[in-house]
C-alpha cells in the first residue's frame, strides 16, 4: 500500500538521466548556435549599445528638454509634461539619473522590438480568423505559447537565455522582450477581431485589396487598442528591468538587487521608486496619446 | 460611364450551414425550408431566384426581415457567394470570377450604400467620399475634385471636414450616398439604405435619389421592407417571401394583380392615385367628352384628379406622345380606381 501513502515516482536513476539528457541537448544546441544567434543579434546589440551612450553622453539639461518635448508632443497636456520634468528632476537629485537613463534606453529598445515582432504577429492571428471563418490555426497555436510565456516565472527564462548568450546587456534586453510582448500580441489580435462588420464589408464591397483593408480600416480602428497593448508592454518590460539585473543589465535594478542582497532599506526604496516614477511617466504620457487618436469619436452628434 | 448594364439573375440558390452543397438537390426537389432547418440544421436563404433587373432602372426587392432580400443584394457584388446559380451582369457571370477580377469588378462596376451607413468613423467627410478612387489609385486631387462635386450635389457643402460622429443619421447617409455616387460605377447597389432615418428625411432623401437618377440614369438595384418606398422608387418590384421571389413587375401590376394573399393585404393600405396610371382604367378608344381636358399617358390617378378639378371638369381624354387622343376617362372611374377593391377586403 505503499503507492498510496507516496506519489508513486519515476525512479531516481532514470529522472536524474532525463534531466541529464535534456541539459545535454540544449548545451550542443547552444554550442552548435550560439555564435550564430550572436551574429543575428548584432545589430539589436548595436542599437542598444548606442541608444544608451546617446542618453548618457547628451548632457541632462537637453535630455531633459527632450523628455518634455516628447510629453508634449504625445499629451498636449501642461500637466502630464510638468509632472514628467518634475518627476526626472528628483530623480536627478537624488543621483539616480544615470542608472535611470540605462533603465530607460533598456525599456525603449525592448518596447521597440516588441512593437516590431509584436503587431505583425497580432496581426497574423487576427486575419487568419477573420479571412477564413472556420480556421483560426494561428491563433490556436499562438494562444498557449503566450499563456506560456505569461505565466512563467520570468527567472526561469533567464536560465536559457544566459546559456545561449552568457550575461550582459543584450541577453538582458532579449529576456526582458520575451516577458513584455504577450500584451501587444494579444491587444492587437483582440483590437482588429473587434473592428465593426459593417465598415469591413463596406471596404470590400469598394473592392479594397488585402493590405488596402488592414491599412485604411483594421489598423486605424484597432489602434487604441493596439496602443494599450504598447502601454502594458512598457509596463511590464519596467517591472522585468530588476529581474534582469541579475543577469548583468545595469540601471535601476542593480542597486536593487544589491539592497536586497545586504539590507539597504532606503537604497531599495529610492530605486524603487525612480521606477515607479518612471513608470507613471510613460503610463500617463502613452495613453493620453492613445486617447488623442481617438478624437474623432469624442465629439457625437447631438 | 457605361449606360445601363442590366442584371440577370438566374437559378440563384443559397443555403446557409457546414455543407451546403449536399442539399441543393433536395431543396430543388422540393425540402421545405422548415425541414431543412430541423431536420438538417441548414438554412434556406434563397430559393430558386430569376430576376432581370433593366439597365439604367431601379430595381426593387421589397420583403420583411428575414426573407432574403440582404443576402440577395449582397450576390450581385458577391459579398456573398451562392451556393448554385448565375448572376449575369453585363452578361458575365459575377460567380465565376477570380479574386483579381472580383476586385476589379467591385471597383468600377459596383457601389454600394449601406443600412447602419458604414462609414470610416476616423476618417472626415471628404476623405470617405474618395474612399471608391482611392482604392482604384487615382491622383488624390482628381479622387477630391470628384468626390467634392458630389458632396456638394447631396446637399454636404461645408461639411468636407467635419467627422462621421459630429453628423445625424441623414446627412452620414448622404455620405454614403456621395461615396458610392463618387465612385462612378454603373450599378448602384442601396442595401435599406433609408430604412434607418426618419419617415420626413427619408421622403427627403427618396426625391434626391430620383432627382440624381434622372441624370446619372444607373443600374439601381434596391432593398426596402417598406411597400410605399418600393412603389416611389421601383421602376419594377420584385416581392421576396422567406426566401423566394412571390411577384415581379411593375408597381401597378403588383397593386392590381397581387399574385396572393400575402401581397394583397399588404397593398391594401397602398395610395392607388399615386401608382396606377390613366392609361391602365381608361376606356380604351372611347370618344372623350366635348368638356373633356386633355391628360398625358404616364399621369398618376391623383394628379389627374387634380387637373380635371382645377379645370372644372368631370372629364379626360388621355393623349399620346403626339397629342393623339388614346381614351376617355370618367371623374366616376377614376374615384372607382383610387378606393381599395371590395375583393381585396374580402380575401383579407
Amino acid at each position: 500500500m505503499e503507492w498510496l501513502v507516496e506519489f508513486p515516482t519515476m525512479d531516481g536513476a532514470r529522472l536524474t538521466a532525463l534531466k541529464k539528457a535534456i541539459d545535454l541537448g540544449f548545451r550542443q544546441f547552444t554550442r552548435a548556435w550560439g555564435p550564430t544567434i550572436e551574429w543575428m543579434l548584432e545589430p539589436v546589440r548595436w542599437f542598444m549599445i548606442n541608444m544608451e551612450r546617446l542618453m548618457l553622453n547628451t548632457p541632462w539639461p537637453i535630455m531633459l528638454a527632450v523628455f518634455a518635448l516628447i510629453a508634449w508632443a504625445a499629451s498636449r497636456s501642461k500637466k502630464i509634461t510638468g509632472g514628467v520634468i518634475f518627476t526626472l528632476v528628483l530623480i536627478g537629485y537624488f543621483g539616480m539619473w544615470e542608472d535611470t537613463m540605462r533603465t530607460i534606453a533598456m525599456t525603449v529598445v525592448a518596447t521597440l522590438l516588441a512593437i516590431v515582432f509584436g503587431i505583425p504577429i497580432g496581426i497574423a492571428m487576427a486575419r487568419s480568423g477573420i479571412a477564413m471563418a472556420r480556421s483560426n490555426r494561428v491563433q490556436a497555436t499562438i494562444n498557449p505559447i503566450l499563456d506560456v510565456m505569461q505565466t512563467m516565472p520570468s527567472f526561469v527564462y533567464l536560465i536559457p537565455v544566459v546559456m545561449l548568450l552568457g550575461i550582459g546587456r543584450v541577453p538582458g534586453l532579449i529576456a526582458v522582450m520575451i516577458y513584455a510582448i504577450p500584451p501587444i500580441i494579444r491587444l492587437t489580435n483582440l483590437g482588429i477581431r473587434l473592428v465593426d462588420k459593417d465598415v469591413l464589408e463596406a471596404a470590400d464591397a469598394f473592392g479594397s485589396s488585402s493590405w488596402q483593408r488592414l491599412k485604411n480600416v483594421q489598423m486605424p480602428l484597432a489602434l487604441p487598442t493596439i496602443m494599450a497593448g504598447v502601454n502594458q508592454t512598457i509596463m511590464m518590460a519596467l517591472a522585468m528591468v530588476v529581474v534582469a539585473s541579475m543577469i548583468g543589465v545595469q540601471g535601476l535594478g542593480l542597486p536593487v538587487l544589491q539592497a536586497i542582497a545586504n539590507q539597504y532599506f532606503t537604497l531599495g526604496i529610492f530605486n524603487g521608486l525612480a521606477i515607479v516614477g518612471i513608470a507613471i511617466i510613460f503610463d500617463r504620457t502613452s495613453q493620453a496619446y492613445g486617447k488623442r487618436l481617438q478624437k474623432h469619436l469624442e465629439t457625437v452628434h447631438g | 460611364m457605361a449606360e445601363g448594364l442590366g442584371i440577370e439573375v438566374r437559378g440563384l440558390y443559397k443555403i446557409f450551414g457546414t455543407n451546403p452543397s449536399a442539399f441543393v438537390d433536395a431543396v430543388k426537389g422540393g425540402m421545405t425550408k422548415k425541414e431543412l432547418n430541423e431536420r438538417h440544421n441548414h438554412v434556406l436563404g434563397l430559393r430558386d431566384i430569376n430576376i432581370s433587373m433593366p439597365g439604367g432602372g431601379i430595381t426593387v426587392v421589397m420583403g420583411l426581415s428575414g426573407s432574403g432580400k440582404s443576402t440577395l443584394i449582397r450576390h450581385v457584388n458577391r459579398l456573398i457567394d451562392p451556393t448554385v446559380g448565375e448572376m449575369l451582369v453585363g452578361g458575365e457571370d459575377v460567380t465565376k470570377m477570380g479574386p483579381d477580377a472580383l476586385r476589379e469588378f467591385r471597383r468600377h462596376k459596383t457601389a454600394m450604400v449601406f443600412q447602419k451607413f458604414a462609414l470610416l468613423p476616423h476618417r472626415t467627410v471628404l476623405d470617405n467620399t474618395v474612399y471608391g478612387l482611392e482604392v482604384q489609385g487615382l491622383p488624390r486631387d482628381k479622387q477630391e475634385q470628384e468626390a467634392r462635386r458630389w458632396i456638394a450635389r447631396v446637399g454636404l457643402s461645408g461639411f468636407e471636414q467635419k467627422y462621421p460622429n459630429q453628423l445625424s443619421g441623414g446627412m452620414q447617409q448622404r455620405v454614403g450616398l456621395a461615396r458610392a455616387l463618387t465612385n462612378d460605377a454603373p450599378i448602384l447597389l442601396m442595401d435599406e439604405a433609408f430604412s434607418a432615418l426618419d419617415p420626413l428625411i427619408r421622403m427627403d432623401m427618396q426625391s434626391v435619389l430620383l432627382d440624381l437618377q434622372k441624370e446619372i440614369k444607373k443600374t439601381i438595384v434596391f432593398i426596402t421592407h417598406d411597400l410605399d418606398e418600393a412603389l416611389r422608387l421601383g421602376d419594377k418590384i420584385a416581392i421576396l417571401r422567406d426566401g423566394e421571389v412571390v411577384q415581379q413587375g411593375s408597381g401597378q401590376d403588383i397593386v392590381l394583380k397581387p399574385a396572393d394573399e400575402y401581397i394583397a393585404n399588404f397593398v391594401r393600405e397602398v395610395n392607388r392615385g399615386r401608382v396606377i396610371f390613366v392609361e391602365t382604367i381608361m376606356a380604351e378608344g372611347a370618344k372623350p367628352d366635348a368638356k373633356a381636358v386633355p391628360i398625358p399617358a404616364g399621369t398618376t390617378l391623383e394628379e389627374a384628379a387634380k387637373r380635371m378639378t382645377e379645370a372644372g371638369t368631370m372629364a379626360a381624354a388621355v393623349t399620346g406622345q403626339n397629342g393623339k387622343v388614346l381614351g376617355a376617362l370618367s371623374m366616376q372611374a377614376l374615384i372607382g380606381a383610387m378606393v381599395t377593391p371590395v375583393s381585396h377586403d374580402k380575401a383579407a
